[in-house]
């Protein structure tokens, strides 16, 4: 049959030559831009926190009676009597997520490790939603639960003045309860890639089943499972409702986990819930605080990454 | 030979059975581990539980028995008589602004009644208990009971129909998270609005045109960074570039609307905020679900003349549409229970008015539990466990819908 008359117009040049090049398509090229646009939206934000949090900080530190000095060394945070020391906070920020990676770490790597080496298929098939259930419970319910179970339970265990109301233990556990589904994932994950070959070499040479996952899977996953523990303690720093909730708020130089310390989330949240007045002393202090946070989060990311890219071991 | 009688010298064997037994102690320590966790879980389920449901003591500021008229009680007196009882015990701006409302003389002996005992009577909770004080300090609570003569004990539901529909007030027993509910379900809104179109795009352009450059890498590594940046710094980057800097817009002057008192406070400007936090999520979502698109059907179009966009409008995007939509649900859950980055951002704190549109001040269901965990009196400890089990029931009906979608997409995808 002749096309001859569809195609006119479209793909005939005049004279009736065919002209199946390649056409300029102006919508094609509009849409490239677009999503492209979308794609640089995210670069956009990343620049956009750290030119926000930056200006700030920078209002902040250049302000009269407050020196990077001051900031970083004394152990003093009244803002009140002008002092802006940030280690009450930042000290008890580093004891919070010391308790939670200590629950959340062996319980984590157990869960992991009994999931990939010896639990069967329906064992497996039944508890790994309810660690997404785990996963998915939002951050003011544990704080909830921490204020409501956790610090009676530890006040009824050692001693009504020993444990105070608020106090950074009942907190640090149950972060520790909220970033376990993570390390346990990430290390199931990272378990899990290891090739059956290494296991079944293992067996082959005589090695038990608990040989063979702490000699020789376990070491295979290092990286994976340090990964995990990384971004772990990455999330753990930024918690914010749990330790809003349960663990104080007043800033507290202290050790003693059994006592309040508000952390420098629990801080943000506290100050920015009240009055605040902008471009004030605190209000500049704020994104001082958010820019460490920031800086310390995105740093520990950035050196978990490292850790997958340098030392994954790569199989055939 | 030798080798074989060696290997079955008692040595080895002895060697074996510590071993095995070493192992089987391990794996009970690691179904520790995992019973705990599980355990945990439940714990914090019960305790929800525990304290949404419970008995409380409830007291009336006067009694019913001093109101009585000629012996006769307060529920046979008459319309007058009751009129009467609230002139004598009211104050006169109160009898003045309900006399203005409809006057009292007008009204019908029920709804008389009922003002007496909201008004005069005044019932109110002076305690409460939560289930398992029911079941283990009953002798706590009658002594409770012996302290307050005229007290009675009631059980009590705090998750009810009614404290759906109730806005929010200071008194507990009145309070409900009608304001709040709808205040998540508005913010939801603006950040699927936001996070979707933008998340989708990106993903498909990472996809699809990106080629292996700097950029392309560099674009890659900010989203996984962002994933990780804690949800308070997503918090002060809304306060400070949309409640602060885009004021007028968020606020709604732009468009000509809000009061003399509006600021950035609003809906729109959590629904932003929200947006940017959940759009590194619906991004790499989307890329997972793109990804999972086989070659050969792109090939297959692209082999019958189609172009790039028409590809990938007509037959790639349809195909991992599914797999989006599962992780832009997820993405929603992760929104619904934020609060750290709203309370910067400037939810109210106390709201009683419904929210109205992207404009309204506003307060959501995360805020809500926050500030009746934070508050030291008994009943809002049960209030708060009743709106958790409301945030947990929305929540799960999310996460089911997912779960549902991506059981369709996997029976489609096998027939």
């Amino acid at each position: 049959m002749n096309h001859t008359g569809l195609w006119r117009g479209r793909y005939r040049e005049a004279g009736g030559r065919l002209a199946l090049g390649k056409r300029w398509r102006p919508g094609e090229a509009l849409v490239e831009r677009a999503l492209g646009a979308c794609g640089v939206l995210s670069i956009l934000t990343t620049l956009g926190i750290v030119m926000i949090l930056g200006r700030e900080a920078l209002r902040f530190f250049r302000s009269d009676g407050v020196s990077l000095r001051e900031y970083l060394l004394t152990t003093s945070w009244q803002p009140a009597a002008g002092q802006f020391g940030l280690w009450p906070l930042a000290l008890s920020t580093i004891i919070t997520s010391a308790i939670a990676v200590a629950v959340a770490l062996p319980l984590g790597l157990g869960v992991a490790l009994y999931l990939s080496e010896y639990a069967s298929l329906e064992a497996r098939a039944r508890l790994k939603p309810a660690l997404e259930v785990l996963a998915g419970i939002p951050t003011v319910v544990y704080g909830y639960f921490a204020l409501t179970f956790v610090t009676p339970l530890l006040r009824g265990l050692l001693g009504r003045d020993v444990v105070e109301i608020y106090n950074m233990a009942s907190a640090g556990i149950v972060i520790g309860i909220l970033i376990l589904p993570l390390i346990s994932s990430m290390s199931e994950d990272a378990l899990s890639a290891v090739p059956r070959s290494l296991r079944e070499a293992a067996y082959a040479l005589g090695a038990t089943r608990l040989e063979t996952a702490l000699q020789v899977v376990l070491p295979a996953a290092a990286s994976g499972i340090g990964a995990a523990l990384i971004v772990g303690v990455s999330r753990a720093i930024g918690e914010t409702m749990v330790v809003a909730i349960a663990a104080g708020s007043g800033p507290a130089f202290t050790l003693n986990p059994l006592r309040a310390a508000e952390t420098m989330t629990g801080h943000i949240v506290r100050i920015s819930g009240g009055d605040l007045s902008y471009d004030s002393l605190d209000y500049n202090s704020l994104f001082a605080i958010g820019l460490t946070l920031f800086l310390a989060t995105l740093g520990l990311n950035v050196i978990s990454r490292r850790i997958v890219r340098h030392y994954r071991e790569v199989y055939e | 030979m030798s080798d074989s009688r060696r290997c079955e010298s008692s040595g080895y064997a002895h060697n074996l059975r510590v071993r095995h037994r070493l192992g089987s102690g391990v794996v009970l320590t690691l179904q520790a581990a995992t019973a705990v966790s599980i355990l945990v879980l439940a714990a914090l389920l019960a305790s929800v539980l525990n304290q949404a449901f419970g008995p409380v003591l409830i007291e009336n500021a006067v009694e019913p028995s001093t109101l009585a008229v000629d012996g006769r009680r307060l529920e046979d007196l008459a319309a007058e008589e009751l009129v009467a009882i609230l002139q004598a015990n009211l104050s006169t701006g109160l009898l003045r602004r309900l006399e203005s409302e409809r006057p009292l003389a007008q009204r019908e002996r029920a709804a008389l009644y009922g003002l007496v005992v909201e008004r005069v009577v005044q019932p109110h909770v002076v305690g409460t208990w939560s289930l398992s004080d029911w079941v283990f300090a009953r002798a706590a609570i009658s002594e409770e009971l012996e302290r307050r003569p005229g007290a009675w004990l009631e059980f009590r539901a705090w998750l009810t129909p009614r404290f759906l529909a109730s806005p929010q007030s200071s008194v507990p027993e009145a309070a409900g998270v009608r304001t709040a509910v709808l205040g998540s379900l508005w913010v939801i809104v603006i950040t699927l609005a936001t996070a979707f179109p933008i998340g989708v795009g990106a993903a498909v352009y990472l996809e699809e045109y990106a080629r292996d450059n700097p950029l392309s890498r560099l674009i890659q590594t900010n989203i996984d960074n962002l994933a990780g940046v804690p949800s308070i710094i997503y918090g002060m980057l809304g306060l400070a570039l949309f409640v602060r800097k885009l004021e007028h817009l968020t606020s709604g002057a732009l468009f000509g609307l809000g009061g003399p008192s509006q600021n950035g406070r609003t809906v729109h400007s959590a629904g932003l905020t929200l947006g940017l936090l959940v759009l590194p999520l619906v991004i790499i979502n989307a890329q997972e679900a793109i990804r999972a698109v086989p070659r050969s059907l792109r090939q297959a179009s692209l082999g019958l003349g189609a172009t790039r966009w028409q590809t990938i409008w007509h037959h790639v995007l349809p195909a991992a549409l599914p797999g989006i939509l599962t992780g832009s649900i997820l993405a929603i859950s992760r929104a619904l229970g934020e609060t750290a980055p709203l309370v910067v951002v400037g939810a109210s704190t106390f709201i009683a008015v419904d929210p109205s549109g992207p404009f309204s001040k506003f307060t959501t269901l995360p805020i809500q539990i926050y500030q009746w965990t934070a508050r030291p009196q008994g009943a809002f400890r049960n209030i708060a466990a009743a709106a958790i089990l409301v945030l947990l029931a929305m929540l799960l009906s999310l996460n089911a819908a997912a779960v549902i979608l991506r059981h369709r997409t996997t029976r489609r995808a096998r027939s």
